[in-house]
């Protein structure tokens, strides 16, 4: 099943490859991994996404809890909780296509960021389902290039992961 | 923190690192210089408080300072320079890793502006230590360094223990800052789990006071914590049997009649059986490896409810789930439960654990380490249990390699007391039995220290024969010589066919003219006849190392032995 997991941790050197050392070690997955630092710059927040059963979930989060820069850990999919994605999509945006590409952008209540006579580079925002559903909605052929951030997750109404 | 006043002095790094471990109260640093750590070891050099212990190889540095924590309850600490002096500690470091040892290692690095340029002797040691140190530091900044050496120290040895590595750019122990090295240190990111939960001790013990066939299983847990004792009141006070893993050896007396042994792969007959057919099972600083339980699957077949008491949370339903999960320092959750029997009035069911033991007693009488003790070559068995017979009553600190000399050893030997017994059980590194000895001999000089070996294991760290004439290690080496791998023989035997593939010993070395040749005392022992008088003759000898080269029965295997893959009750009996 997929869980969304999100951690504070030591803003230093070396913390972020503790975590993905940790993943690769035991084999766990990991669908995406994103990190930055918080508005205390001492600190990072992390989200993964991953996929296991219970009892690997269960060792997941206790094996994250022990390495000694992890200040918190939540598995945000223990409750009610938001989560988005940016993806930056660069389309081919020429002839008849450019009104069409333009279309497809407001429908899914992205952005046009960049333009150029042939392309249109779109921002996204949403869950990682609706990019997915962007990208298959769109001719695969005017894809020319896609980034995606992985998704970030935060818990909704009172939960609070903070030190 | 206040940095003013009496405590503070402007030193160099270097200077820094010495005062530090004199202010930890380190008594010995195994190392090996080279040219990062040059600036340290002239501090060294300057001072008398820390003893500095030369050895040959920097692998053999880390495995003594890890044997000095398993006998003391300390810190050890071991000093390496950058590149190869890392790539050589780090089997060390895994195999303190894997039992859990508090071990700092401090590291030289080249100079924080070379770091990243492929320099002389660089290589990225926070990185290739990662996967088997508790944690690891690169300090970058002087300032820094007091701080992170006794965060190093109080990581090492808190919660679960465990190596850690400070890695020390060689302008760093160059550049001066003011030194004061705190008493304690915290961390918002570090806070182990000490008080266990009464409410789950509670239900714990009336779990184990309904048990039919209860079953006390420990590991290296209770040895880590100390908390020998207590485990011997509860185990006494209810009655229960009582097992402990190769790693937890000594934690309850083995001669005791309530101990049934090591269990797992080659434990007895008893201790493998009581543990599948038990009820209830209480589980103290142990983890259910898979050379202990086998597989879980077949473990499963039985219905049992666990009880499972560890400092490390992660270590709980990883491998098996458990019903009454206790997070805590394993000697505070026993004093708590200890108190909380001796306060209520409920005893166990003496009808239900007179049958059990009746149980159990017909397995003990299934005499699984048998072995043939007329045999007229040497039978290895017969020279532990003679090493056994001849020191039980001394003051002695038994190490091994690993292999079938390391199961004989774990089988006969009958540990009454807690850190007696040195050997890498998770990693499974041959070549510890002589730094272990040398760790052993430095922490307890007056006591009896032997290495029990074998011929492959030994001539893995054989160089550090040269460490133990310089310091005059009195050490005793029982090298158990079959000429073959013996451990993978067996397994050659009995999985693929008697194709003994790359195990045999060819071109042994003379290992008489071996010891002489650094300046000890070298014996061969061929008969069964001279095994008792060649072990009391070394004995004997308070002063000198003396190597006792046993030739063994080349087929002789170790029983009982679950195969890989196999459960608890599906043992190879002999």
């Amino acid at each position: 099943m997929r869980h969304i997991i999100s951690l504070l941790l030591e803003n230093e050197a070396g913390a972020l490859s503790r975590v993905s050392g940790l993943f690769s070690a035991r084999g766990y997955n990991i669908e995406s991994l994103t990190v930055a630092p918080t508005e205390d710059p001492s600190l990072s927040r992390m989200t993964i996404v991953t996929a296991g059963s219970d009892d690997v979930l269960e060792q997941i989060t206790k094996q994250l809890n022990k390495l000694v820069d992890v200040v918190k850990v939540v598995d945000l999919s223990d409750g009610n909780h938001i989560e988005r994605e940016l993806m930056l999509v660069k389309v081919r945006a020429s002839g008849k296509d450019r009104e069409e590409m333009k279309r497809m952008a407001d429908i899914f209540r992205g952005r046009i960021l960049d333009v150029t006579e042939k392309t249109y580079t779109i921002e996204l925002t949403g869950t990682g389902s609706k990019l997915d559903a962007f990208i298959a909605a769109l001719e695969q052929g005017a894809i020319l290039e896609t980034v995606r951030t992985g998704a970030s997750g935060i818990g909704r109404g009172d939960r609070i992961l903070k030190v | 923190m206040d940095m003013t006043g009496a405590f503070t002095t402007e030193l160099t790094g270097a200077e820094m690192v010495s005062r530090c471990l004199a202010d930890e109260g380190v008594e010995f640093v195994f190392g090996y210089p080279g040219g990062a750590v040059l600036p340290i070891y002239d501090e060294l050099f300057k001072q008398d408080k820390v003893k500095h212990i030369l050895v040959r190889h920097e692998q053999a540095a880390v495995h003594a300072a890890d044997a000095y924590a398993r006998c003391t309850h300390k810190v050890g600490v071991a000093l390496v320079t950058s590149g190869p002096g890392v790539t050589n500690a780090i089997t060390g470091i895994a195999t303190a890793y894997m039992d859990s040892i508090p071990v700092v290692i401090i590291t030289g690095q080249v100079p924080t502006h070379a770091i990243g340029q492929d320099a002389f002797q660089e290589v990225d040691t926070v990185g290739i230590t990662r996967p088997c140190v508790k944690h690891n530091f690169l300090v970058k900044d002087v300032k820094d360094l007091a701080v992170t050496m006794k965060k190093a120290f109080f990581l090492a040895a808190s919660g679960r223990p465990g190596p850690v590595v400070v890695d020390i750019p060689k302008d760093v122990t160059q550049a001066k800052a003011n030194y004061f090295y705190p008493e304690n240190v915290a961390m918002r990111s570090y806070n182990p789990v000490i008080k266990g939960h009464s409410g789950q001790i509670r239900k714990a013990l009336q779990l184990l006071l309904g048990a039919k066939r209860p079953m006390i299983y420990t590991g290296g847990g209770v040895i880590l914590g100390n908390a020998h004792e207590e485990l011997a009141t509860l185990v006494r006070s209810l009655g229960f049997p009582c097992t402990n893993t190769l790693m937890g050896l000594g934690g309850y007396p083995g001669s005791d009649p309530l101990f049934v042994g090591m269990l797992g792969m080659h434990g007895t007959y008893e201790a493998n059986m009581a543990m599948q057919h038990c009820d209830v099972l209480l589980a103290i600083g142990a983890r259910f490896d898979d050379r202990v339980i086998g597989n879980p699957k077949h473990f499963y077949q039985e219905e049992r409810r666990i009880v499972h008491v560890d400092v490390d949370p992660s270590s709980i339903s990883k491998r098996v789930k458990v019903d009454i999960p206790i997070v805590g320092d394993v000697k505070d959750v026993l004093q708590e439960l200890n108190r909380q029997l001796a306060a209520g009035s409920d005893r166990p069911d003496a009808e239900a654990l007179k049958a059990w033991w009746a149980q159990i007693e017909l397995w003990r009488g299934r005499d699984c380490l048998k072995f043939d003790r007329k045999s007229e070559i040497i039978k290895p068995q017969m020279v532990v249990e003679k090493l056994y017979q001849l020191t039980r009553n001394d003051d002695v600190y038994i190490t091994s390699d690993v292999g079938q000399h390391q199961m004989w050893a774990a089988q006969f030997y009958k540990f009454d007391k807690p850190r007696r017994w040195l050997n890498s059980g998770g990693l499974g590194t041959m070549g510890v039995g002589l730094p272990y000895a040398m760790g052993a001999q430095f922490a307890h000089p007056e006591s009896t220290v032997v290495c029990v070996t074998g011929e492959a294991s030994i001539q893995m760290c054989i160089q550090e024969l040269s460490t133990a004439k310089q310091y005059r290690l009195p050490l005793k080496i029982v090298n158990l010589n079959n000429r073959y791998m013996g451990m993978v023989r067996q397994w050659q035997e009995f999985f693929h066919g008697n194709r003994y593939s790359e195990s045999y010993m060819d071109a042994l070395p003379d290992f008489v003219k071996l010891a002489e040749s650094y300046g000890h005392v070298g014996m061969r022992i061929e008969k069964p006849a001279d095994v008792e008088g060649a072990l009391k003759e070394a004995l004997a000898r308070k002063n000198d190392l003396v190597f006792m080269d046993f030739v063994t029965d080349q087929t002789e295997n170790v029983y009982p032995m679950i195969p890989g893959g196999k459960g608890l009750s599906e043992m190879i009996l002999v």
